[in-house]
């Protein structure tokens, strides 16, 4: 008998799961805002879901009942995209080493 | 591109998000791990478009949503102030999960565009990963908008709470769960909306009786949700890069909820179930209004007193991000040190508004990260220092959880203020923190109250040490 390939992605998610788990717990407390902040970029690759679901429109219709709500969500995984990344990258340049320069 | 290459290259990103998540076990390796995270993205995206393989005029204005969506988000992320995270992390999450449900309801109406099977005939494993990705997507939004609000102060930070509040919640879990049941046999669009509609008000009815001093928790747990809410999506699309992601930041919030709470020495349930403070504080609290008398000093006395210690300890607390004090504390610091004082900072798990929050800010205002410290790292060293500076922290100092078991903060982790030889803690007032318990610490013979705003305060101390 095959094997149902939704149990290969339930395997995909249960070792990410535990992947997660070990790899939070060695973030830096000091550096836990910029975990959230990241963590929510990444989330956004729902993007994909709403790209598919944009492009979902047969030809010519560009906007159909069900394509719309692809382009609402790409508007919004968009901005947590550039905005969560950079944010990031704003909050991560602040954190400095004591200069040794005495 | 072929199913298999396109499949490959997801799972590459997956790699890539979790290397992202690597990178910050140190502040050296975190923006490298950050470019992985950009780096993987960008591959998600662009395998997407190919897999799709559709560059009609729609294409094109799939780039213009993703420019306009793009621009708004680098705007505000140049421009929100360090002190306002929270919110903005808030509302990153009310979007992520708005997107999951929008995806989802997509999905239902136009299951052929995503392989699902045909309207009013989707594949039933679909349907249900479907219902999840859209019911946690809904309750991620509006539980998001709630902190949002809450943290912006548009709405009262003070727990909301009705009678039968809790019974309301698990019934309406229930109808979620049998709605989704009726939705699998029907396949009715009517049951979908209801569903969703049903997922918002609960999203909304978790996170008001939740108070502000709570938020580190609400923040984490709905950081949480946002990624079991893009796991479920990813499901549905059988995306393997999305179910990595979604078990990733599933985990990584839940982490967090996790540290959080151990922070207040509170159960999850505790929290979630809401209302800290809000019902016995008014006997406690009255009980100690029997005027104890505290000793206040002005900023030449603080000046004094550290001018003559040899190590300073300064603990901060959501109030100095309150009073926007971090740049004038790290000026403070600078005038200590050149007095060759020596100075570090403690941090409590749950001082501020959202985990971490506090090294951010002293990040921002240059103070560097090897000054800083976690409350394991510093508790014993607070015996040996001469002075401990508190500003903008409260119920974390408070040595009342050690000692009083009546107490309801008692077991909580407290930093060992009181062992110092003298405290300088920079207050408003004696009004008591979000606990409602009033400070033991306030009226040891050794602390010196500051009354003022943290900012000024720390401004003429600077004055007077030159």
């Amino acid at each position: 008998m095959e094997i149902d390939p939704f149990i290969f992605r339930l395997s995909i998610f249960i070792l990410s799961i535990f992947v997660g788990y070990y790899v939070v717990w060695s973030v830096t407390p000091s550096l836990h805002t910029p975990l959230m902040s990241v963590t929510n970029a990444i989330s956004s690759v729902i993007i994909v879901g709403a790209i598919i679901a944009a492009l979902s429109g047969s030809d010519g219709v560009v906007f159909s009942s069900s394509s719309i709500y692809g382009f609402l969500a790409i508007i919004l995984a968009a901005v947590n995209i550039f905005g969560g990344f950079l944010v990031t990258q704003r909050m991560l340049a602040m954190y400095k080493k004591k200069k040794k320069d005495k | 591109m072929s199913a298999n290459l396109s499949a490959i290259l997801y799972l590459v990103s997956g790699v890539l998000f979790i290397l992202a998540l690597r990178g910050l076990s140190s502040p050296e390796t975190s923006r490298q791990g950050n470019l992985f995270g950009i780096i993987g993205m960008v591959i998600a995206v662009t395998v997407t478009f190919l897999s799709v393989g559709n560059f009609s005029s729609g294409f094109i204005y799939v780039l213009m949503f993703l420019a306009i969506g793009g621009s708004i988000g680098a705007f505000i992320a140049y421009r929100i102030p360090m002190t306002a995270m929270p919110e903005l992390v808030a509302g990153f999450h009310s979007l992520v999960g708005l997107a999951a449900v929008f995806v989802a309801i997509s999905a239902f109406i136009n299951p052929a565009a995503f392989n699902l099977g045909t309207p009013g005939n989707i594949k039933l494993a679909s349907l249900i990963e479907m219902a999840i990705g859209a019911a946690v997507g809904a309750i991620t939004f509006s539980g998001s908008i709630i902190a949002f609000l809450k943290l912006q102060g548009i709405m009262s930070g003070a727990p909301i709470t009705f009678k039968g509040q809790h019974l309301v919640n698990a019934l309406l879990l229930i109808l979620i769960v049998i709605l989704t049941i009726y939705l699998c046999s029907t396949q009715s669009s009517n049951l979908f909306w209801i569903l969703i509609a049903v997922s918002f008000l609960i999203g909304f009815l978790i996170i008001i009786p939740i108070g502000g001093a709570d938020m580190p928790v609400v923040i984490s747990m709905l950081n949480s949700y946002s990624g079991w809410a893009a796991a479920g999506i990813g499901f549905t699309l059988e995306n393997t890069a999305l179910i990595i992601t979604g078990a990733l930041v599933g985990s990584s919030g839940a982490i967090l909820s996790y540290i959080m709470c151990k922070g207040m020495n509170r159960s999850f349930f505790n929290v979630i179930l809401g209302g800290f403070g809000a019902t016995d504080q008014t006997s406690s609290s009255q009980q100690s209004k029997e005027q104890r008398p505290v000793k206040s000093g002005n900023a030449d006395d603080a000046a004094f007193l550290m001018k003559n210690a040899s190590s300073v300890i300064i603990v901060p607390g959501y109030g100095m991000a309150v009073a926007q004090a971090q740049h004038a504390l790290r000026e403070m610091v600078d005038t200590l040190k050149k007095n060759d004082i020596k100075v570090s900072y403690a941090i409590h798990p749950v001082a501020g508004r959202m985990p971490g929050h506090m090294n951010v800010l002293l990040a921002e205002a240059n103070v560097p990260y090897d000054e800083v410290f976690e409350l394991e790292e510093i508790n014993s060293d607070f015996a040996n220092a001469d002075v401990a500076f508190v500003i903008g922290a409260n119920d974390v100092t408070n040595p009342v959880a050690k000692t009083d078991p009546q107490s309801p903060i008692y077991g909580m982790p407290v930093l060992d203020v009181e062992k110092t030889k003298s405290v300088l803690f920079v207050k408003r007032s004696l009004s008591p923190g979000y606990a409602g318990i009033d400070n033991d610490l306030f009226y040891k013979e050794n602390t010196l109250m500051l009354f003022a705003d943290a900012k000024k305060m720390v401004e003429e101390i600077t004055k007077a040490l030159d």
